[in-house]
């Protein structure tokens, strides 16, 4: 498998990554040998294969709808790099 | 005082020839004094280490300890600890104060633990050597010029370099077990589901679970007892009875049955590493266990489906950070796009940024079959091979790593070729299994792991069968040369 520089832009995109010119070569290189490695799953038969999400195959477990925390927006916000008035800010969305 | 073990010093303060205040100021000035040669800590919390001390010897003295009242340890710094820089080895996070205690960390509070600092680790716990780290690399103390392994490196550090008697890790692929490998320590990684994952920052959820590192299996025992239990918290922590880990841990070992993959002694392990495993299998055969012949047909595929797996996971895990709520943000974004872009993308280390786009390409439009779904059908097989393996035998044995520690620099350039050196342990991580790494001898002076691979909620076992080795053999009281 051999990723592209153009590739790696999209993937980058989807991912929402800022990634250099320079590096994109970089890491079109790591990636495809990264998946190079992935494809020797192929080298096995799996079409009846039951695939495992959970290595317990425990189901989700549910909780009953009621309120168990309490507010802490204040401290919450503290980590936050720009909050005024309550609110997050980010940049314009909206003309 | 330094080289005591967990259950000495737990000893000591009871019978009050030590009191938290003398061992807590110790380790805090060891150190001050010397992890400049190691980074193995990220923050030392000197003032809330002191604080809880004096509390600890105020419980003692009033006759009302918990079971770790008043002994210091060190925490990796993927726990959130309220009110203490939590950074998880990240610029993302270099600025971010967790506004809560992990459950592990709560449970360590109530127990009377000490918090002498938060380790280094690899960034987001994505590495094997610690290189990864925004904070630089971890040296191992038994030979400078090489990696402690990853990603919990801080913590196996710290406790080789006799910094803290005890530290916790987390393993999503080996990182408790190779760390502890090549610094010579006990390491280990619980079931998944046995020890919350509430509070400790994400990074393959179906993968990760928290343990211990230690320099003995009793002081695992211990600290492992206070760590393990359901937790309403976590929605995969599984809610089962936890055994008293120290109960069996003198059970004889007469007709245990150790099963030997021989898949993990083919020709990727080392000769010399070989020999040392060998050597440790012939101790267990000394003290009444029976060898079986096994097979892990699967386990050469463990690397591929994990590097599908794990980065999926983060690659949706990691999306939280986008600038906003907290953690980095980028100056002066021109709109909301590249607050989001320039955000990750200044913050996130090359390793994190591989690992993010091989998961977003895993689980994009038209590849989710070819990619995710296949690796998920591969971990069932890999899966189905330890159940098969385990209707024969008790325990797996063979070696954490295929070599001792590399050097700084080694593989930190080819991806692949360092995840290549998680071989033998992130098939234990696919199934969900527990699994230790134990001190079994040296090759040219550096250390060797035996890794010893348990049933599912097995763990009281392993404790019993690595601690009846440390009864035998002296590897683990090793300590390295060249530390004061």
């Amino acid at each position: 498998m051999s990723l592209q520089p153009n590739e790696i832009e999209k993937i980058a995109h989807l991912a929402r990554l800022a990634i250099s010119e320079t590096d994109k070569s970089v890491y079109a290189e790591n990636l495809s040998s990264i998946l190079d490695l992935v494809e020797q799953m192929n080298a096995v038969n799996t079409a009846d294969i039951v695939p495992l999400a959970h290595p317990l195959n425990e189901p989700q477990r549910l909780r009953d709808d009621v309120t168990s925390e309490t507010d802490q927006r204040e401290l919450l916000q503290e980590n936050s790099p720009t909050v005024e008035k309550g609110l997050f800010l980010v940049p314009k969305v909206l003309e | 005082m330094f080289e005591k073990t967990i259950a000495e010093l737990i000893n000591d303060l009871t019978h009050k020839t030590v009191s938290s205040v003398e061992l807590t100021e110790a380790f805090l000035h060891r150190i001050n004094h010397s992890d400049a040669e190691y980074n193995s800590f990220i923050t030392v919390t000197t003032e809330q280490a002191m604080q809880q001390a004096r509390q600890a010897d105020q419980r003692l003295a009033r006759g009302d300890g918990e079971s770790l009242t008043g002994i210091p340890l060190a925490h990796k710094d993927i726990f959130c600890t309220k009110g203490i820089k939590t950074t998880c080895a990240s610029k993302m996070l270099d600025n971010f104060i967790a506004p809560y205690d992990a459950t592990v960390i709560e449970k360590f509070n109530q127990a009377g633990a000490v918090t002498l600092g938060k380790t280094n680790m690899d960034e987001f716990a994505m590495g094997s050597s610690n290189e990864t780290s925004f904070y630089g690399p971890v040296k191992n103390p038994w030979g400078k010029n090489h990696v402690p392994g990853g990603s919990s490196g801080g913590s196996a550090a710290a406790v080789a370099a006799l910094l803290a008697p005890g530290a916790t890790g987390t393993d999503t692929g080996g990182s408790i077990r190779q760390p502890a490998a090549l610094c010579n320590l006990t390491g280990i990684k619980p079931t998944y589901g046995r020890v919350s994952r509430w509070g400790m920052i994400a990074f393959a959820s179906s993968l990760d679970q928290g343990g211990v590192m230690t320099r003995t299996a009793e002081d695992a025992a211990i600290l492992l007892n206070v760590m393990a239990g359901f937790d309403s918290k976590d929605s995969t922590s599984i809610n089962q009875p936890v055994d008293d880990y120290r109960a069996n841990l003198n059970n004889d070992l007469t007709g245990l049955r150790i099963g030997l993959p021989k898949e993990f002694f083919d020709e990727k392990l080392d000769n010399q590493m070989a020999s040392k495993i060998q050597d440790a299998i012939k101790v267990y055969q000394q003290a009444g266990a029976e060898i079986v012949d096994i097979e892990l047909p699967h386990s050469a595929l463990s690397v591929p489906a994990y590097y599908v797996i794990a980065p999926a996971e983060c690659s949706s895990n990691l999306s939280r950070y986008d600038g906003v709520r907290f953690g980095y943000r980028c100056e002066n974004p021109i709109d909301l796009e590249d607050l989001y872009k320039r955000s990750r993308g200044e913050a996130f280390g090359a390793e994190v940024k591989r690992r993010i786009m091989i998961g977003t390409y895993a689980l994009s439009a038209g590849y989710y079959d070819a990619y995710y779904l296949k690796a998920q059908k591969v971990r069932q097989l890999i899966s189905n091979d330890f159940k098969a393996a385990f209707e024969k035998c008790d325990v797996i044995m063979g070696p954490t790593t295929p070599d001792t520690a590399f050097e700084l620099g080694e593989k930190s350039q080819d991806p692949v070729t360092m995840y290549l050196s998680d071989i033998y342990t992130i098939a234990v991580n696919l199934a969900g299994l527990p699994a230790m790494s134990i001190p079994a001898g040296f090759v040219n002076d550096m250390p060797v792991g035996l890794q010893i691979i348990g049933n599912y909620f097995d763990e009281s076992r392993l404790l019993n069968v690595a601690h009846q080795y440390q009864q035998i053999t002296d590897w683990h009281q090793q300590t390295p040369a060249g530390i004061c």
